[in-house]
């Protein structure tokens, strides 16, 4: 109950205290000071005095002569935020508030950019996420402008400009439909960062072997495996050949070799013979003896 | 427009005023950019985690105590609260922020999931003490901008800065 009435109280008060702080109350303050930058302070009366200027980020406390405008120099206050302001004499306590600002000139960006390996081809398969930060590692909060880039070697550039809102940017991009290591670039202003995405080759596409007799078997050989944008499907990818005949199947695994998966299985008339990658099926083919 | 969808907006437009502890905290809809959809659950842990993070300041700027910032604080926010800790010991110093009042708003939730942003527009009493007596109280009334970021059990302060509302 009390606390409401404090707050009933302070509600009735605030309004008449805020106009008041809002010009620094009695001490003659700018009301923002951009992060680093010099700042002068009048003081005012006679004797000694102290003044502070404390925050969370960043607490000054400074004798001063009265008479003398108090100097903080450049790259002294450099923490944004919101300060209190207090100058004490043996008589009489100034009181004010101020914000030190952050710099609009992005310094540092933190890039979050995910995932770091996936196929091509895939729509806004790719995100990044960036923070901008000036000089002082304050987060800009005015609105900066960000372009981001997603580029393989010789492959088409995407690239797309967002405007910070409280000093985060985001985007989505497609993975590309050349495979290799795509360079994932965020700029603002003069600062750029880079990230590497590797993309690989989707899932095969048009799987198709081919068959000739050799000796008492069936010599299998697959055409040169390609995802569907034409990528090469990386060697080592296991590829299945299975024999059905006479109600009994027979399955080999192979890995690509040189972009080829080859096989050789008993040649018996009548057998069917098809093959599959992962979940890729591909043609089938009815063996005939040709002697 | 259909009844979950009606039922569902009053829900999101309605802000929710919470107790924690002595704080006033009110806990606006939020208003985020981003595709990641935000659980419930992940923004009950991120407003719990970030009011325990103003407790550990309050605390460790009060009794000059870096000590109490490293669960709720990384980077930059944790090296900087600990330099301010340090400039209070140097000069005698120490920073009373009483009975804030937050309200506060998720704004950004990354895609990646690894950072959240929100906006807390608090009204605190800031007291300054010079060894021990105690200089001004000010009432303050700032817009404060943090980022967290997930550590092993819960989200953690990485950026948190003010301004004038």
């Amino acid at each position: 109950m009390n606390r409401w009435l404090t707050w009933a109280v302070a509600g009735l008060i605030l309004p008449v205290i805020q106009p008041a702080l809002g010009q620094s109350g009695d001490l003659n303050l700018p009301r923002t000071v951009v992060a680093g930058t010099a700042l002068s302070i009048p003081v005012a009366g006679s004797g000694q005095a102290v003044l502070y200027i404390a925050g969370p980020s960043q607490v000054i406390r400074r004798e001063v002569m009265p008479g003398q405008p108090l100097s903080i120099a450049a790259e002294e206050l450099n923490n944004a935020g919101h300060y209190v302001v207090a100058l004490v004499t043996q008589s009489s306590t100034q009181v004010g508030q101020f914000d030190v600002v952050p710099s609009t000139q992005p310094a540092s960006l933190s890039f979050l950019a995910r995932p770091s390996r996936l196929p091509v081809g895939l729509q806004n398969s790719i995100s990044g996420a960036v923070y901008v930060f000036d000089v002082f590692h304050n987060l800009i909060t005015t609105p900066t402008a960000v372009s981001f880039q997603l580029s393989v070697p010789a492959g088409a550039t995407q690239s797309r400009t967002v405007e910070t809102r409280d000093g985060a940017a985001w985007t989505e991009m497609d993975s590309t439909p050349k495979e290799g290591n795509a360079k994932f670039v965020a700029q603002a202003g003069s600062i750029s960062t880079t990230r590497v995405i590797q993309e690989v080759p989707g899932d095969p596409c048009g799987l198709k072997m081919s068959a000739h007799q050799v000796g008492d078997k069936v010599q299998l050989a697959t055409d040169p495996l390609q995802d569907c944008s034409g990528n090469p499907v990386a060697d080592g990818t296991i590829v299945t050949f299975t024999e059905s005949w006479n109600g009994s199947q027979t399955s080999v695994d192979v890995p690509l070799k040189h972009g080829i998966a080859e096989a050789q299985v008993p040649a018996h008339d009548g057998a069917n013979i098809s093959v599959a990658t992962g979940v890729v099926m591909g043609n089938e083919i009815h063996w005939e003896s040709r002697e | 427009m259909t009844r979950p969808f009606l039922i569902l907006s009053l829900a999101t437009v309605l802000a929710t005023p919470l107790a924690f502890g002595q704080d006033t905290v009110r806990v606006e809809p939020t208003a985020f950019q981003g595709p990641r959809p935000l659980a419930s659950q992940t923004q009950a842990s991120v407003i719990r985690d970030y009011l325990d993070a103003w407790k550990s300041l309050s605390a460790a700027l009060d009794q000059n105590r870096p000590d109490l910032l490293g669960q709720d604080f990384v980077g930059v926010a944790r090296d900087r609260f600990a330099q301010t800790i340090e400039e209070q010991r140097k000069f005698g110093l120490s920073a009373r922020y009483l009975e804030p009042s937050h309200d506060i708003q998720i704004i950004f939730y990354s895609p990646e999931g690894l950072s959240i942003q929100l906006v807390d527009n608090i009204e605190y009493s800031e007291q300054l003490l010079d060894r021990g007596r105690l200089v001004t109280t000010q009432p303050v009334r700032a817009r404060y901008v943090a980022v967290l970021t997930p550590s092993e059990v819960r989200w953690r302060v990485r950026v948190l800065q003010s301004e004038t509302q």
